[in-house]
Parts: structure tokens; C-alpha cells; sequence
């Protein structure tokens, strides 16, 4: 049985000028003695989208965390493997974390704007990497505000708190933020669970004209928003250890339609999960 | 049937209820006694006068005046000193330090500091300040010495109120390139300033009060005049009014309440201030 999915037809994407941009080989991942991931192996091409999908507690998160370091954070955190940003290995003690979470930028589940004006919001970023020109800071806000469509709801009331704005918004805003120090690649954990359809819709939209710009990895448990908005998949599953594994990975449209894997075909038409 | 057990079940909340309630009084009862009856036996000694006169007599006559600015001189250099040290420390504690057996041995020393009897304070500040360091009686020791109390205080405040600040925002701040330091810098430490405040303000109130280490380290119940420098001794109103009330023959009744009530209104208006720092910023959050 095939469930109908409105699928991306992916042969209109200009997939010729892509590159690997992220890539994970063998990655094993640990909390302390519990191996969260395992034998992780992809390619995520640049401007393009890909979405990580999978039941909860498969590790999509961990694995999404893995391309800019946030699971340092946690302590006994353990990382096998080689991760890889435009060739250059990312765990090499010689990175700087800072400089690669600034070019990896990272949007949250539940929308997190600081207790901030909405302009402070956007020009927290660049102010902490240096700018200081007052002209040059409004000039980047109106910038990042307009790329992540928000500008023309917010453009009066730029001097609010940002926790006054909507939920959409406020998620529309910390798109912006991240927008405003210029990564290269964009990390989504889950970023339209907290939101309601239409605010949902409005960021998958964003996304979509992100990905001409930007190479944007979602992890998502919504399946027809994966289907919605991406190119690539990567369907991951929990092994009896509880040990996140890639089960398949590739164009959305295969996964879908046409899964190699029965699992994946099993989680995606409702079997499970 | 069922009615009675509802009866019996009303009953028994009335039980508890009053009974809670009879607590409640019983703390708040010895607090406002000693409020109200400090006012009626001292408010009569408060004239402007007794505020801003040197004693005379031996304290028979005149003011309070130097007592009452060595008591502000101590609150600030209290403050000088255990602020900067006590906040730094909590950052570190919460933000940098790993979570490890050493790091729960420091917490615990912490918290344990501030059991400490506050007279054994006054003898580490009376070897290490006065005596090893040579400041001698004076108004540093005893800043320190106070400091060295009020640190597991402020530390502790400080730590919860760090704490407190939601994960979410130092993840948004870290996730797009801004290193661990300004983070804390520009996001944490804004966001707990009020309780770190608090926590400081109640800290040098209670020094304010302090008699036992201040006693071995500088507090003078005499002095001609104000302090000149931190390395002159100092008057204090805590001591000032354990000397009058225990060692001065003849002393009007009036004055020793008059000075205690100096003392108390110096005291809660610390208290006052930091209860209003943190309803002013809980209602704006």
C-alpha cells in the first residue's frame, strides 16, 4: 500500500551545481557509556534541503547536533568518527567551535527569541562578531528580517520585546538571527512542533527560498512536511540497544514513493512510529 | 452515609487549616513584637540631633553620627569586596567548573560556610587580615572579614540565579557563533543581575547587623573622629550598642532603644530593598 504524498519533483532542482558540503563517516556517537548513534554514514549536498526523519528517540537530533558541536554541551559526550565541513574535518581539536557554529547556524524546536528588543534580537549576532557601526547593524537587520519574511510584520515594532510577537514569528525571528551572521549551512531541530498550521506553512515556504542560499538540514517528525519541503532523506531507526542507525538515505521523492528498505516503507505508510 | 463522610472530611480541612494558620501567627508574632515595641521604647530618642551629633558622655549624650557612617563604611566595603568575588565564583561554578567530585566538594564547603559561627570569622579575620597581612584594627580588616562571611551568601545566590536562566537562551546565543564568554557576558549575566543583586543586598544587610567578628577586628565604641582611611579603626551601631547597653553605667534607657532602632531600620530597609528588586523584575518578566 502507498499512501499519496505530494511529492517535490526533484529533477526541477538545479542539482548539477551541488556539492557535499556536510559530511558524516562512521560517525559513533556517545552519552557516556550509551551509544546514541551508530555507523552514521551521509553526504548532505549544499543548497539544497534534507530531512531527517525517524520515530522519537532515534537520535535524529543528536545526529543534527553533530554538525555544529552543539553535543558538546553535553557532558560525557563521546564522538567516533570523521565529520566534515567543506572537506575540513570538524572534530579536530584545532576548530574553533565558535567559528564553525557561526557558519553552521542552528534554529530550535521551541522558538527561543532572547528577552530582547526584536532589532537586538537580529543584531545580537553580528555585534558579538565585531560590527559596531549603528548604520551597518540596521542594515543587517533589515536584511535578515526581510530574508526570513518577517520584515514587513515586525518593521514597526522593532524596538518590542521579542517574546511579544507571535509564536510564528518569534520562530520567523530566530530564523533571522541566525540569518544575520551569515552561516552557510542552516540546522532545524523540529522547527514548526510548537507551531500552529498556517505559521507552519509560512516557514516551510522560508525554507524553501532559503535553499536557494543556503544548505538547510530539518530534522522533522512531521512526514508530510519532509516530503513537503525536502530534497534528500535520511530515514533513521533505533536499533534494540536504542542506538540510532541510517536505515536509507536519499532523494526525498525515492523514499517516499519508492523505499528500498522495508522499514522505511513500513514507518512511512503508518505501520509504526 | 456519604454526607457524613464529607462532614468528616470538611472537618478535618478546618482541623488543618486552622492549625496552619496558628502556626503562621506564631512565627509572625516575636517578629512584629520586636518591631513595634524597638519603635515605641526608641522612637522617642530619634530627633535629628541624635542622627548627626557625635556622642558625649560616653554615649549619655549627643548622636550616633559615627557609628551610623561606620556601619555604611562596612556595608561598602563589605560589598567591594564579596560582589565581584562571590559573582565571579558562582559563574564559574555554574559555567565553567566540571561536574565532578571536586567541584561538589567546593559546593558543599560553600554551603557550609555559611554555617560557620560568625565570631570564628572575626578570629580568621583577626590572624589572617589584622595580624598576617599587617592592616591592623581597621576598617579593611573588617571589611574583609565580612566580605569572608557574606562570600557563601553571595555565592549562592549568584549560582541559583545563573541557574536559573533558561537553557534555551544560551543555546540561541551559542548556536550561532558566539563564544561561551559572551554568552555570559551579554546574555546570562543580564538575565540574573536582579537575583545576583538580591542576593548582595540581603548579604551586606546582614553583615550590617554583625557584632561578634567586627568586635576582634577593629570596632571601637569611641572615637573622636570619622574614619580617615580603610586603615583607621572604625565605630560600628552593632557594637556601639552592645558597649552602651552592657558597659556604661547610667545609660538612658531611651537612647539604647533609639540606637537599636537605627540599627533595625538600616537593617530591614536592605531587606525591603531587595524584596523590591525581585517583585519589580518577576513583574516584568
Amino acid at each position: 500500500m502507498n499512501i499519496k504524498l505530494n511529492v517535490p519533483d526533484i529533477s526541477a532542482r538545479p542539482t548539477d551545481k551541488c556539492v557535499t558540503k556536510l559530511k558524516a563517516e562512521r560517525v559513533n556517537l556517545y552519552y557516556g557509556s550509551f551509544q546514541c548513534l551508530r555507523n552514521i554514514t551521509l553526504d548532505i549536498p549544499s543548497c539544497s534541503i534534507t530531512a531527517i526523519i525517524g520515530p522519537s528517540g532515534c537520535g535524529k537530533s543528536s545526529l543534527l547536533r553533530l554538525f555544529n558541536r552543539m553535543n558538546d554541551l553535553i557532558h560525557g559526550v563521546r564522538v567516533e568518527g570523521n565529520v566534515e565541513l567543506d572537506g575540513t574535518p570538524i572534530y579536530d581539536p584545532k576548530i574553533d567551535v565558535a567559528e564553525l557554529r557561526k557558519r553552521v547556524g542552528m534554529v530550535f524546536q521551541k522558538p527561543n527569541p532572547f528577552p530582547m528588543s526584536v532589532f537586538e534580537n537580529v543584531a545580537y549576532g553580528p555585534k558579538r562578531h565585531g560590527i559596531k557601526s549603528r548604520g551597518e547593524l540596521e542594515e543587517i537587520v533589515e536584511k535578515s528580517l526581510r530574508h526570513a519574511a518577517l520584515w514587513d510584520e515586525v518593521k514597526d515594532k522593532l524596538s518590542q520585546s521579542g517574546l511579544s510577537i507571535s509564536g510564528g514569528q518569534q520562530q520567523r525571528l530566530c530564523i533571522a538571527r541566525v540569518l544575520a551572521v551569515e552561516p552557510e549551512v542552516i540546522l532545524m531541530d523540529e522547527p514548526c512542533s510548537a507551531l500552529d498550521p498556517v505559521a507552519t506553512l509560512k516557514i516551510e515556504d522560508l525554507m524553501r527560498s532559503l535553499a536557494e542560499d543556503y544548505t538547510i538540514i530539518i530534522v522533522t517528525h512531521n512526514m508530510q512536511q519532509a516530503a513537503r519541503v525536502s530534497d534528500t532523506a535520511a530515514f533513521m531507526m533505533m536499533e534494540p540497544d536504542r542506538a540510532g542507525v541510517l536505515v536509507e538515505y536519499g532523494p526525498t521523492a525515492q523514499l517516499f514513493t519508492n523505499p528500498k528498505d522495508k522499514r522505511t516503507e513500513d514507518y512511512i505508510t503508518g505501520r509504526f512510529g | 452515609m456519604t454526607r457524613t463522610v464529607l462532614n468528616s472530611r470538611k472537618i478535618t480541612q478546618r482541623t488543618a487549616f486552622t492549625f496552619l494558620g496558628l502556626a503562621t501567627v506564631i512565627t509572625v508574632t516575636p517578629v512584629l513584637f520586636i518591631i513595634i515595641y524597638t519603635i515605641t521604647k526608641g522612637a522617642g530618642a530619634i530627633t535629628w540631633d541624635f542622627l548627626i551629633q557625635f556622642p558625649s558622655q560616653a554615649g549619655r549624650e549627643g548622636g550616633i553620627l559615627p557609628a551610623i557612617i561606620g556601619t555604611f563604611y562596612l556595608m561598602i566595603g563589605t560589598l567591594v569586596f564579596a560582589l565581584p568575588i562571590g559573582v565571579l565564583a558562582g559563574i564559574y561554578l555554574t559555567e565553567y567548573a566540571r561536574d565532578n567530585w571536586l567541584t561538589r566538594l567546593i559546593n558543599l564547603a560553600i554551603v557550609n560556610l555559611a554555617g560557620v559561627p560568625s565570631i570564628v570569622f572575626g578570629l580568621f579575620g583577626l590572624s589572617v587580615f589584622v595580624l598576617t597581612f599587617h592592616f591592623g584594627l581597621s576598617l579593611l580588616a573588617a571589611s574583609l572579614t565580612l566580605a569572608a562571611q557574606a562570600l557563601a551568601m553571595v555565592i549562592t545566590t549568584s549560582r541559583e540565579a545563573i541557574l536559573a536562566v533558561p537553557r534555551e537562551f544560551r543555546e540561541g546565543s551559542l548556536a550561532i557563533g558566539v563564544t561561551k564568554w559572551q554568552t555570559v557576558r551579554h546574555i546570562v549575566l543580564p538575565q540574573a543581575m536582579p537575583g545576583i543583586i538580591t542576593g548582595a543586598v540581603l548579604a551586606i544587610s546582614r553583615a550590617a547587623g554583625e557584632t561578634a567578628p567586627i568586635l576582634v577586628v577593629g570596632a571601637a565604641f569611641l572615637l573622636p573622629k570619622l574614619p580617615q582611611s580603610p586603615l583607621d579603626q572604625f565605630m560600628a551601631l552593632p557594637y556601639y550598642l552592645y558597649t552602651v547597653a552592657t558597659q556604661v553605667p547610667n545609660m538612658p534607657e531611651g537612647t539604647i532603644w533609639g540606637i537599636a532602632l537605627v540599627l533595625l531600620i538600616v537593617v530591614l530597609s536592605f531587606d525591603v530593598l531587595a524584596a523590591a528588586i525581585r517583585i519589580k523584575t518577576r513583574q516584568r518578566k
